[in-house]
């Protein structure tokens, strides 16, 4: 045996107490354990919006006809909720997985607790952690925007932008919610993520435009999370582009960064106590 | 809680035993801990414990059921802030420095927590990437650990299929894979039968035989006599006693110990009697402790009073006694 190095180098790097660069093993685990992982769940997701454009698309769309789109054109039902639901899609992805297998592997199989004995920090964690929500929330995008062009809904290139808006969209998400479900303690409590998820597909513009409402329910609605990503994607479907697009975007990056702040303290406060 | 003994309590801390202090002056400290302390709340949970460890060495925290070992062991590894005193991992703040301290501690929690969606082999493998470890590294020591373990021909297996032994082994070999320089096991062999306890004992043997720091703690007896060159004994947050196994039994018991039953309702009444036989008698609920330097002598004494035990045991002395004698209650409660 080698002479015992006894005496450690302390790290100079920013942050040494919580992170060490190693966000890459989070992810390897977790694509790694994707292996023995319920696939009729993962699917589930995916289908939920792709009912709702099927249901109202070519069910509703022909008896309400033509609607009017972001830059004041014309567009068929079909293609005015398909971005809507596209945005949808990523947020569902995002939020399945940092809610229920978040709350999994945080209080019944102890993963991130095991995690934090080896040298990975709590933001090396939750970076990790949020990139594979992230991750669903993209591929369930892509699905959708494969069934949108087959069913002729794709008529920009500009809409292929949609794909990464869907990455920033679930990235929004899925840090927002592992950061919420790190302070959940039982099953019961994710209900209520589930509960207050599907009012807000339902009202915010996905199904109808914004102004049906009266001014201050407009400004609620304008103040969640969901209404900025169909609107953002709604333009982008029509390549109408806006400045209102920037505030889209700084909503989600706000979001982004308070869900990983929030998502690391909480990993703290919960397993480096 | 109640059988303290008043005068066991007010004893001053023990100063720190030549035989540590000699081996700290050859080998470099790795661990050490001034006057650490731990509050939840309104409780206490480790008040004021300082200690070093050096490197190579086998280092127990021998005490009960909440005596504030497993926070020691979490606040050593850097997963539990300390409420005050100062703690030095091979020169390192764990608090600070978490990553870097913990790229070199192997740590066996009390409760295997392996990854149950991966399988035996992948939970060592996905451990060393943990670490930031290389796969060309990983893919021979996982091998090597897979053999250490004795898990070889389940290295495919899920976790879930595995004995209770076997996950414990796995734990162990997983808490490895780093290579580390200090190894914290929290009640390694709790819950095992005494054949996987005798295995696990002889894997730890010849880590320490390659020099590694072993930190552990227990409540089994046999376990700190087996494994540990010196360690402390722990009471309710604080330090009882340190030495190693041997000099504790020197200092706090005597050589022998005669264990008589007569019966729950005579024992204490017996005790009486027979109070002035050896060095000290016990009156516990289930038996009587003499302890005594020679005793088949005392229990020919204790025979010739006309007093006749329904049970009668001469033993060499454990740290069970000197536990008892410390804190007035034995480890079991």
């Amino acid at each position: 045996m080698t002479e015992l190095a006894t005496r450690l180098e302390p790290s100079r790097r920013p942050l040494a107490g919580l992170y060490s660069g190693n966000v890459r093993a989070v992810v390897v685990r977790g694509l790694m354990a994707l292996k023995t992982n319920n696939w009729a769940v993962f699917i589930s997701g995916f289908v939920e919006p792709v009912l709702y454009l099927a249901a109202m698309g070519i069910g509703l769309g022909p008896l309400i006809g033509s609607v009017e789109g972001p830059g004041g054109e014309e567009l068929a039902y079909s293609a005015y909720i398909a971005p809507a639901l596209l945005a949808v899609s990523a947020m569902n992805g995002a939020v399945y997985d940092s809610t229920n297998n978040v709350f999994f592997k945080l209080r019944f199989s102890k993963l991130y607790q095991n995690m934090l004995y080896t040298s990975l920090g709590p933001l090396d964690v939750a970076i990790g952690e949020i990139y594979l929500a992230l991750q669903r929330g993209f591929l369930y995008a892509t699905g959708f925007m494969i069934i949108m062009s087959t069913m002729g809904l794709v008529t920009t290139p500009a809409a292929l932008l949609m794909i990464p808006a869907s990455v920033l969209i679930a990235f929004g998400f899925a840090a927002l919610g592992m950061g919420i479900t790190s302070f959940m303690k039982r099953f019961q409590h994710l209900d209520w993520i589930n509960f207050a998820l599907l009012p807000m597909f339902l009202f915010s513009a996905t199904l109808y435009p914004l102004s049906v409402y009266p001014g201050g329910i407009q400004l609620f609605i304008q103040a969640l999370p969901l209404w900025h990503g169909v609107e953002l994607l709604r333009s982008l479907s029509v390549a109408h582009f806006t400045t209102d697009m920037l505030w889209h975007v700084a909503y989600y990056v706000v979001m982004i960064v308070v869900g990983v702040v929030l998502t690391t303290s909480r990993l703290r406060t919960l397993f480096l106590k | 809680m109640s059988e303290t003994t008043p005068s066991v309590r007010s004893l001053p801390p023990e100063p720190a035993p030549r035989r540590g202090a000699a081996a700290a002056a050859e080998r470099p400290v790795v661990i050490r801990a001034e006057n650490l302390v731990k509050r939840y709340g309104d409780f206490t949970a480790v008040d004021g414990i300082s200690f070093e460890v050096p490197a190579g060495e086998s280092f127990g925290l021998l005490g009960p059921n909440g005596a504030g070992k497993s926070t020691t062991m979490r606040m050593i590894g850097g997963v539990s802030r300390r409420t005050g005193g100062r703690l030095e991992i091979m020169g390192l703040d764990p608090e600070e420095q978490g990553p870097v301290v913990r790229a070199h501690l192997g740590v066996v929690p009390q409760q295997d927590n392996l990854d149950e969606e991966l399988r035996v082999r992948d939970n060592l493998l996905i451990y060393g990437r943990y670490f930031g470890l290389p796969r060309a590294y990983l893919k021979p020591k996982v091998e090597q650990l897979l053999d250490f373990a004795q898990l070889s021909d389940k290295a495919n297996s899920r976790v879930d299929d595995l004995s209770g032994g076997m996950k414990r082994r796995l734990t162990i070999a997983r808490s490895l894979v780093n290579e580390p320089k200090i190894l914290l096991l929290d009640e390694p062999t709790t819950g095992l039968d005494p054949q996987a306890r005798h295995v696990l004992w002889d894997r730890l043997f010849r880590l320490k035989e390659q020099g590694v720091t072993l930190v552990l703690t227990t409540h089994h007896m046999d376990e700190a006599e087996q494994l540990c060159d010196r360690l402390i004994v722990v009471d309710e947050g604080r330090i009882m006693a340190e030495g190693s196994p041997a000099e504790l039994i020197r200092r706090y018991s005597t050589r022998e110990v005669v264990e008589l039953r007569f019966g729950a309702d005579r024992n204490a009444a017996v005790a009486q009697q027979i109070g002035d036989l050896g060095d000290r008698v016990e009156a516990l609920p289930d038996r009587v402790l003499i302890y005594a330097r020679d005793g088949e002598a005392v229990l020919e004494a204790v025979v010739a009073r006309g007093l006749s035990p329904v049970t009668s045991l001469v033993r060499r002395s454990s740290l069970e006694d000197v536990f008892l004698k410390l804190t007035g209650r034995s480890l079991a409660d």
